[in-house]
């Protein structure tokens, strides 16, 4: 299995011995591990070949800072580089002030566009807009019925005209309809194809001369390998995108793509797509990802994540509860429950600082998990719940029974639930648990 | 270069017609050059800038130009490293002797990192089972109906299973690709538990004689553990119902993949264990590197690429043809 690209960078900076000023040898070895590193990851060669260079430049002879080691110096030189490379700051969509704000996705096949037109519209939705759905996927097979269905989860309308209309006119006659709707976002939903494919992209272009829309995003999978820069010098060639929406992120790809489309172009990578569910799509943090790559985990977008989904109301009740120290079934549902809210457990453990992903490998958080537990803790009685010492051995048979799981599930369902109060005590008292996912406990 | 189809699956009587298939690939000239000269001018100019190597001696600056071909077709470090080392064994050795002789060994050592195991496909049981798993967005639906396509010009009645019961309209996509190609299509509810669809197929498919099962999956990423799982359910169901089967598991890797192919190709081949890869989306300016990595550290045979949205556009695996492909006669002059 590969070590992960901050696996790797590590290696090479523990080579780095502690010592006044990194010498030629010490950036030497260094700068050879990232260049590995980035190739691996899929960066683009030539984009590798001149970010190592600048590296180097930068790390030789630069003294080491009073508290930093070697090998932190050298991470923060190329933290910074990477951050700079990525783009500094997170940019976010044109609206424009005579609605409706026209969004205009395009991509290779496969790269995940109807996915993320539903995804994007979702996210447009929290943010108290009105979008609207066209379908201008007019060639693959059911790729308007998969927009619909998409439409229909949301309740966001989709304007189609089936697949025999030219997708020019769709997208044209869309604006109006969404207009007479007074749907303020339009998202244009177009088909896959090939940046060579000489009369596809000249659809592209006609459909972006007819509606002239205010965001043009390419879609880009965040598998792809070398050939990411050739898609992306060509569809900015024939439509000039405005940004990037970087999908399938929860995956293992290093996502090395949108460093060389980033260089290659200059177009900031807008969004990040992640999962299975319409909400896992968040702003792309150029200077977060970045640190993740190095090591440094995620942390401000967990915040954030967290921040948006709990329900503060609710949080400051458990915060009550926690002081008082009654923490109740009731309230590990509850908070099972907000938890979920936020995407797959599997997700978030993948933001914390200080968990390699090496170690993640062997912690397989089963989602499904939590179904069991809520199944078993709705088959309590409300007395049960608040007062878990009740249950003795017929209950937990009459549970067992109500949830459709077995006693000794019950069991260790309430010994993990004394370890979690006994952990909420301690917060509540201020000392924080060495490991607070002791609770998922190991599924696989 | 017209491919026999008939010798493409194990289990086709060889006096099978061979008829639409061959017609059409003489009149187009065989996929290799197809896909040569059928590109637009924009796919020739970026193949062209990265594939020229200049040669006139041995040296560090020739290696490490071969090195970045190899990098820039995503063939990726470790396989690059040992195509590299073979060459330069063969150099030091003195067997190539001018720049035609290094083009033409590279070309060898190249076709020979693929894992050299039968790249036919297995359709002789009745039914035989094919299991289509991969990601999301390879073009595994896709492959399904080209491949239903070509055992039907061959005499045999394919019969579709829309196992993917989670995407939105995956099963009116599969049931699409029935209609083109003629075929019958099992399908559920969207939502359903897709062992329960793929049990249903395979009953289906011995009850009406099919010749050859294809069961289609939902995409799922290889990190996905629960999913996996599920996917080692449905391995299980299908052997339960046909013993032996599926007789052919078939991995779509999409050729603009990067060096994340090969974990997937690892995290797959372990859930359940697959007889054989295709890649897709060949017709692009990708040039499918991965294959060569996936097929070498994995040894996996390669079995068909697919090269564009016709039902036709499917072409047997040749590595000798692929070699040719990732260097190009440019390779060895300045063009």
């Amino acid at each position: 299995m590969f070590e992960s690209l901050s696996d790797k960078l590590q290696t090479a900076f523990d080579g780095l011995k502690r010592q006044g000023r990194l010498t030629d040898k010490d950036v030497e070895r260094a700068a050879r591990e990232i260049r590995l590193a980035l190739l691996e990851a899929d960066v683009n060669f030539k984009v590798v070949k001149q970010f190592v260079d600048k590296v180097k430049e930068r790390a030789l002879g630069t003294e080491v800072l009073g508290s930093l080691t070697p090998a932190q110096q050298f991470v923060k030189i190329v933290n910074e580089e990477l951050t700079a490379l990525m783009g500094s700051a997170s940019t976010k969509l044109t609206f424009s002030p005579r609605p409706p704000t026209v969004i205009m996705m395009v991509g290779l096949q496969g790269s995940g566009k109807t996915t993320a037109c539903g995804k994007l519209a979702n996210f447009l939705l929290a943010q108290g807009k009105s979008p609207a759905l066209v379908a201008g996927d007019v060639y693959r097979p059911a790729a308007i019925e998969q927009l619909k269905s998409l439409g229909q989860q949301l309740g966001v309308p989709v304007y189609d005209e089936g697949n025999e209309a030219d997708p020019v006119d769709i997208a044209k006659h869309g604006i109006k309809w969404a207009q007479d709707k007074g749907r303020d976002v339009l998202i244009v939903d177009t088909a896959g194809r090939l940046h060579i494919d000489d009369k596809l992209m000249e659809e592209l272009v006609r459909i972006r001369h007819t509606v002239k829309p205010h965001n043009i995003l390419l879609v880009l999978d965040a598998m792809t390998g070398q050939d990411a820069v050739n898609v992306a010098l060509q569809f900015q060639e024939r439509v000039q995108f405005d940004g990037v929406i970087l999908t399938k992120m929860d995956g293992d790809a290093r996502g090395g793509a949108a460093l060389s489309v980033r260089a290659v172009t200059g177009k900031p990578i807008k969004f990040a797509s992640s999962g299975e569910k319409l909400d896992n799509f968040e702003y792309f943090h150029p200077d977060r990802v970045a640190s993740r790559i190095l090591g440094m985990g995620d942390v401000l977008s967990l915040i954030e994540k967290a921040e948006r989904t709990i329900d503060e109301q609710k949080a400051r009740e458990l915060e009550q509860r926690l002081r008082k120290a009654t923490f109740t079934f009731d309230d590990f549902l509850d908070q099972i429950q907000q938890v979920r809210k936020m995407g797959s457990i599997s997700s978030l453990l993948g933001m914390i600082p200080g968990i390699p992903s090496g170690k993640l490998k062997g912690l397989q958080v089963d989602d499904k998990a939590f179904d069991k537990i809520q199944a078993v803790i709705s088959s309590m009685t409300p007395e049960e719940r608040s007062h878990p010492d009740l249950i003795n051995g017929s209950r937990r048979r009459r549970i067992a029974n109500g949830s459709g799981s077995d006693i000794q599930a019950i069991n260790q369902l309430l010994t993990q639930f004394k370890q979690v109060q006994k952990m909420m005590k301690q917060l509540g008292s201020g000392r924080v648990p060495k490991n607070p996912f002791q609770m998922f406990g190991n599924q696989s | 270069m017209t491919h026999n189809w008939a010798d493409v699956f194990v289990g086709i009587e060889q006096n099978a017609m061979v008829r639409a298939v061959a017609e059409v690939e003489d009149a187009q000239g065989g996929w290799l050059t197809q896909l040569r000269d059928g590109l637009s001018k924009s796919r020739k100019a970026l193949q062209q800038q990265f594939s020229a190597v200049l040669f006139d001696r041995f040296n560090e600056d020739l290696w490490e130009r071969i090195e970045e071909a190899l990098i820039y077709a995503d063939v990726g470090v470790e396989t690059t490293i040992s195509i590299v080392g073979s060459l330069e064994a063969e150099a030091n050795a003195g067997t190539i002797k001018d720049a035609k002789g290094l083009l033409a060994k590279l070309r060898e050592i190249t076709a020979n990192h693929f894992c050299q195991a039968d790249t036919r496909i297995d359709v002789a049981h009745s039914p035989a089972v094919i299991l289509m798993v991969g990601v999301n967005g390879t073009g595994k639906t896709t492959t399904i109906g080209k491949i239903a396509w070509h055992l039907k010009e061959l005499g045999k009645e394919p019969l579709l299973v829309a196992g993917d019961t989670f995407r939105a309209a995956a099963i009116e996509q599969l049931t699409e690709w029935g209609r083109r190609v003629g075929c019958e299509v099992v399908r559920h509810e969207r939502g359903g538990d897709p062992g329960a669809v793929v049990y249903d197929g395979l009953e289906a498919a011995q009850a009406r004689k099919a010749d050859v099962v294809i069961i289609d999956t939902a995409g799922r990423l290889h990190t996905q553990v629960n999913l996996m799982k599920e996917l080692e359910k449905v391995r299980r169901v299908i052997d339960k119902r046909i013993p032996g089967a599926p007789h052919e598991c078939l991995l779509t890797i999409d050729a603009t993949t990067g060096q994340n192919g090969l974990i997937q190709a690892r995290m797959f081949k372990e859930a359940v264990n697959l007889s054989g890869v295709v890649i897709t989306k060949m017709d692009g300016t990708a040039k499918g590197g991965i294959a060569l990595a996936v097929s070498h550290e994995l040894d996996l045979p390669i079995k068909l690429i697919g090269t564009g949205e016709k039902l036709e556009s499917l072409q047997p695996f040749d590595p000798a043809d692929f070699a040719a492909l990732l260097f190009d006669d440019s390779l060895g002059h300045r063009v």
